[in-house]
């Protein structure tokens, strides 16, 4: 079991308030993922649920209980740590082991679970080596274990993929998912990378200087970012937002619309423009169009190859029932 | 070819350093391992003009042969072992006490480290004088408060009044050596311990005791090349009496109280040899300790 209530959650480090009042609720068995800029306060968050950090008010409670005030080890959670946090001077037998050891199991029973642990997270080879000798995406996988062995209510993890390489990062992405489907236990997963975030929760916090922007499944926050914020944070490449007389066209201060919900043509279409900078990555193209009347290039994505070049004149068409509205707050008009 | 003839020139460069340093250890080195063999009374018109009467190893069998030989050996061993325990022991404390944020920390710590800047015969005067005076000494005063009858502190308790004064003096190199390893632990490596469960002693036992390994073996070795040879403390303070007279303070006597050179000569080499069986000793540990 492991549902995590926050109630009125505050934090402020002396003076300067860094998570103002938040509630949030995650479920048992949830993968939930916080996102936000840096600075927002998401490894706060995850501290103050981890007991790391002592909240300034409000209550934290773990499967209906009060666990405001109870020390981190006494929380069933289980933490890694961007820098993975490994000990240096223990082989991985024992770093894995550690949590065990201080739970006093005997000897037996720590080996048992150490070895089903490494069975998983294939570390069976590298048990009698130091974390010294093992590579970063090897002793994110230790931190892993030392975190799955104590079976915790919740698994907390704080940007553990952002010291690997863009490769190993879409491989540990994977396992961690992986893991989540098998153990069915909860996790709290901090990022600033949106694609991680999409891709792996079933639940997204959008957090923006300790607020909450939005909580929603990866779809719902796709389908209809309930403002500006999290129009502009979710989805690769960036939601075009345009402003002004075109907006007001479609009785909005803003509007905006996704790279994909665009159609591009050469002889026909709404917005008149002339292409400048290309991306192609081979299974899409991103173009960057200049359109009479928009402020802002527009990005435009469209599937495959196609022969348009710098400086050539092209038409755009967006889908209309994709086009999102904001009003002067930047909240989204239903 | 170009990193050969940078090779030469370096070399070359360095010889100035190196010449000068081979003559500055091997000058001395060489005339005390020939005195040693030698009978050199000046008192009795011995000179290196007239020259010396080569004794064979006679000088090595009776500095040994001496009665004072193994006890000061023992001495030695005493005092320097007494004074890493309580150094490396408190030096560990004060520097996770001082790694702690409070008010008016910079202070704190230049006052800790003050002592270090205290000359060793200062020192030994201050503390003979002011604290261990049977009579007017701070400590004789406070005994005196509660009722007890002060110590003379230098006869009666001659061996642990030197390990104090020393230990006094070599603490703040300690903390600070402690101090600089302590602040370069990982913070998530102790948070990642306490969410393991593991409560404050465990977490000293098991992330920063170790995490000090190295700087500790450092300490010990740099500090017991320099205990090895403590003087001044001793001479100001006791004299070499009371059971407080070491290898070196030995030497000192046969040279120059007895001015018999030929023995002392002989005495430092057994003090060379000693040093560098610990020294040895030491490299060990700590190339152990350095490996991992
Ligand atoms: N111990 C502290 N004392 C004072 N301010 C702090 C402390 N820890 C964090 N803060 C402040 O709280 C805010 C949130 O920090 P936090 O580390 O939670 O951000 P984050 O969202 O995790 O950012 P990143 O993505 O860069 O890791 C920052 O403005 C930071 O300066
Ligand atoms: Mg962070």
């Amino acid at each position: 079991m492991g549902r995590i209530t926050l109630d009125k959650v505050r934090k402020a480090f002396g003076d300067v308030q860094v998570i103002p009042p938040l509630d949030l609720t995650i479920e048992d068995g949830e993968f939930v993922v916080f996102v936000g800029p840096s600075g927002c306060g998401k490894s706060t968050l995850l501290r103050l649920i981890a007991g790391l950090e002592d909240v300034s008010g409000g209550q934290i409670r773990i499967d209906g209980q009060d666990a405001t005030r109870v020390p981190p080890a006494k929380r069933r959670l289980a933490m890694v740590f961007q820098s993975y946090a490994l000990y240096p001077h223990m082989s991985v037998r024992k770093n894995i082991a550690f949590p065990l050891r201080m739970a006093g199991l005997d000897k037996a029973e720590q080996d048992k679970r150490v070895n089903a642990a490494a069975d998983v997270l294939n570390l069976t080879d590298y048990l009698d080596r130091r974390p010294g000798q093992l590579s970063g995406g090897q002793r994110q996988r230790v931190a892993i274990g030392r975190a799955i062995v104590r079976e915790p209510a919740a698994f907390l993890f704080d940007e553990p993929l952002s010291n690997l390489d863009a490769a190993l990062r879409v491989g540990m992405r994977l396992e961690i998912s992986e893991l989540h489907k098998r153990l069915k236990t909860t996790m709290v997963y901090v990022t600033h990378d949106q694609v991680e975030a999409m891709t792996m929760a079933d639940k997204i916090v959008v957090l923006r200087a300790g607020h909450i922007e939005q909580v929603g499944s990866p779809l719902e926050l796709y389908r209809a970012p309930r403002n500006l914020f999290v129009a502009g944070f979710i989805g690769s490449p960036k939601m075009n937002l345009i402003g002004g007389a075109l907006a007001a066209q479609h009785d909005a201060t803003t509007i905006g619309i996704r790279p994909e919900h665009i159609a591009v043509s050469t002889d026909a279409g709404d917005w008149h423009g002339t292409v400048g900078v290309s991306e192609h990555l081979g299974s899409d193209t991103f173009f960057h169009v200049t359109c009479e009347g928009i402020a802002e290039p527009v990005t435009v994505r469209v599937g495959g190859e196609v022969a348009l070049h710098y400086g050539d004149s092209v038409w755009l068409t967006p889908d209309k029932s994709q086009i999102h509205r904001f009003d002067t707050e930047g909240l989204r008009i239903a | 070819m170009a990193t050969q003839h940078s090779r030469s020139a370096a070399r070359f460069m360095m010889a100035p350093a190196v010449i000068l340093l081979l003559g500055w250890m091997l000058v001395p080195l060489t005339m005390t391992v020939w005195f040693s063999f030698t009978r050199y009374l000046p008192m009795r018109g011995d000179s290196i003009e007239r020259g010396l009467e080569w004794v064979g190893f006679e000088n090595y069998v009776r500095f040994i042969g001496s009665s004072s030989f193994w006890p000061s050996v023992q001495a030695t061993l005493v005092i320097v072992g007494g004074v890493l325990a309580i150094t490396v022991v408190l030096g560990v404390l004060l520097a996770i006490l001082l790694d702690q944020p409070f008010w008016g920390q910079g202070i704190v710590r230049i006052l800790v480290i003050a002592p270090f800047f205290v000359m060793p015969t200062v020192s030994a005067l201050v503390w003979k004088n002011m604290m261990m005076d049977p009579v007017n000494g701070m400590l004789a005063h406070l005994w005196r408060f509660f009722g007890a009858t002060p110590v003379s502190w230098l006869s009666e308790a001659s061996v642990q009044s030197i390990i104090l004064i020393v230990s006094w003096q070599w603490l703040p190199f300690a903390t600070l050596i402690l101090l600089t390893a302590i602040q370069s632990l990982d913070s998530e490596q102790l948070e990642a311990a306490e969410m393991d469960g593991a409560p404050v002693l465990s977490r000293f036992w098991h992330i920063v005791l170790p995490h000090l390994g190295r700087a500790i073996t450092i300490v010990i070795l740099i500090q017991t090349i320099f205990l090895l040879s403590i003087f001044a403390e001793i001479f100001v303070t006791t004299g070499g009496s009371f059971g407080t007279r070491t290898l070196t303070y030995l030497i000192f006597q046969r040279v120059v109280d007895s001015q018999n050179i030929g023995l002392g000569s002989a005495g430092g080499v057994y003090a060379i040899i000693l040093a560098n069986i610990v020294a040895i000793f030491l490299m060990r540990i700590v190339g152990k300790n350095l490996d991992k």
